[in-house]
């Protein structure tokens, strides 16, 4: 991608960002009731979509070498710490690093 | 009338100033680690300013060259924003110009805070809420930036380091199971989204995973809206 394409993109990714930001503001201005539909899906799509990105986390990992072996270990040890330890820092950058040992030593 | 309204904001941030600190340095140093100059983790931090689209627009610069697919992910990404603004009409009412401003910096954890906090009665709602979200979006491009220079210092193997975003959205995932006693939510996200990774591929699965999410939450829910009628 040459720098120029990379700024489109980056500014896509803005536009489309802003847009559910400041969606709402302009389509109920002032007082408008945003219809019973659109505040339900507003407390029931946040969840599934957390659910999603971890799927899209997994999207090339599951078609490789391993198919997704690396990384389920890692996830199980995610799982495992944050339910020990409870520290959302501590589980995140421990994960990282048991992934990184388990993709430069074992899973090479 | 700024000042005490700085001072009463601050508290509420200084535990997401710890987990912006550590997660935008993450953010800064892989994308130094992938080749890119400390500009992009710095001026993506400060445009973007949502973390998980930023990790994933990394994947994006990438890739082919699809402006049009990544203004769509984003959206989909980016799409509890909706609710959160529809959730906000209110309170961002009658604060003039920093409307605006709230708005464009509305990531989730300035709404949390300016969602459920509310300031002692001599402080101005407004320049608060300004506050929490200004002082929020200053850790993260901190965060970025100071990332994106720690990768031109410290050298190592970096093979692996992408699962920092994997390991974010397992234990956001966690935190939300918790949570909530209903989990038929997380489950429709994550069984759409495996059978739609299963029959389109990895590069073309997001867009119909997030309709047939869609479309399962609409079915369910006129289910139950005719059982309540009986």
């Amino acid at each position: 991608m040459t720098t120029a394409q990379s700024i489109i993109t980056i500014a896509a990714v803005v536009a489309g960002t802003m847009a559910t930001r400041f969606l709402p503001f302009l389509i109920f201005p002032e007082g408008k009731k945003p219809p019973e539909y659109i505040a339900w899906l507003g407390t029931v799509l946040p969840h599934a979509v957390i659910g999603l990105l971890v799927v899209y986390c997994l999207k090339d990992a599951v078609f490789s070498a391993y198919h997704g072996l690396p990384e389920i270990i890692a996830i199980g040890f995610v799982f495992i710490l944050h339910k020990w330890k409870r520290n959302t820092l501590l589980s995140i950058a421990g994960g990282t690093v048991f992934y990184m040992v388990l993709v430069q030593k074992l899973f090479v | 009338m700024k000042r005490k309204a700085f001072q009463a904001a601050l508290p509420h941030t200084v535990p997401i100033a710890v987990g912006f600190l550590f997660l935008g340095m993450s953010y800064g140093f892989l994308m130094r680690s992938k080749g890119f100059s400390v500009f992009y983790p710095m001026l993506m931090s400060l445009f973007i300013f949502a973390g998980s689209m930023e990790f994933v627009t990394v994947n994006l610069l990438l890739s082919a060259f699809q402006p049009a697919y990544a203004f769509f992910l984003a959206l989909m990404v980016n799409a509890r924003h909706l609710f959160y603004g529809i959730s906000m009409l209110g309170r961002y009412r009658n604060v003039g110009w920093k409307k605006f401003y709230l708005i464009y910096g509305m990531c989730d954890e300035s709404f949390t805070v300016n969602c459920s906090v509310t300031p002692p009665d001599d402080v101005d709602k407004g320049w608060f809420m300004f506050f929490v979200t200004l002082l929020n979006q200053a850790y993260w491009v901190t965060g970025a930036t100071l990332g994106g220079f720690l990768g031109y210092v410290i050298r190592f193997d970096t093979k692996g380091i992408e699962f920092v975003m994997t390991a974010l959205f397992v234990v956001m995932f966690l935190g939300q199971w918790e949570e909530s006693a209903d989990h038929r939510s997380a489950l429709t996200g994550l069984g759409c989204s495996f059978l739609c990774l299963a029959v389109f591929g990895s590069s073309r699965f997001i867009i119909p995973a997030m309709a047939l999410i869609i479309l399962c939450f609409t079915f369910s829910r006129k289910k139950e809206d005719r059982r309540g009628e009986v």
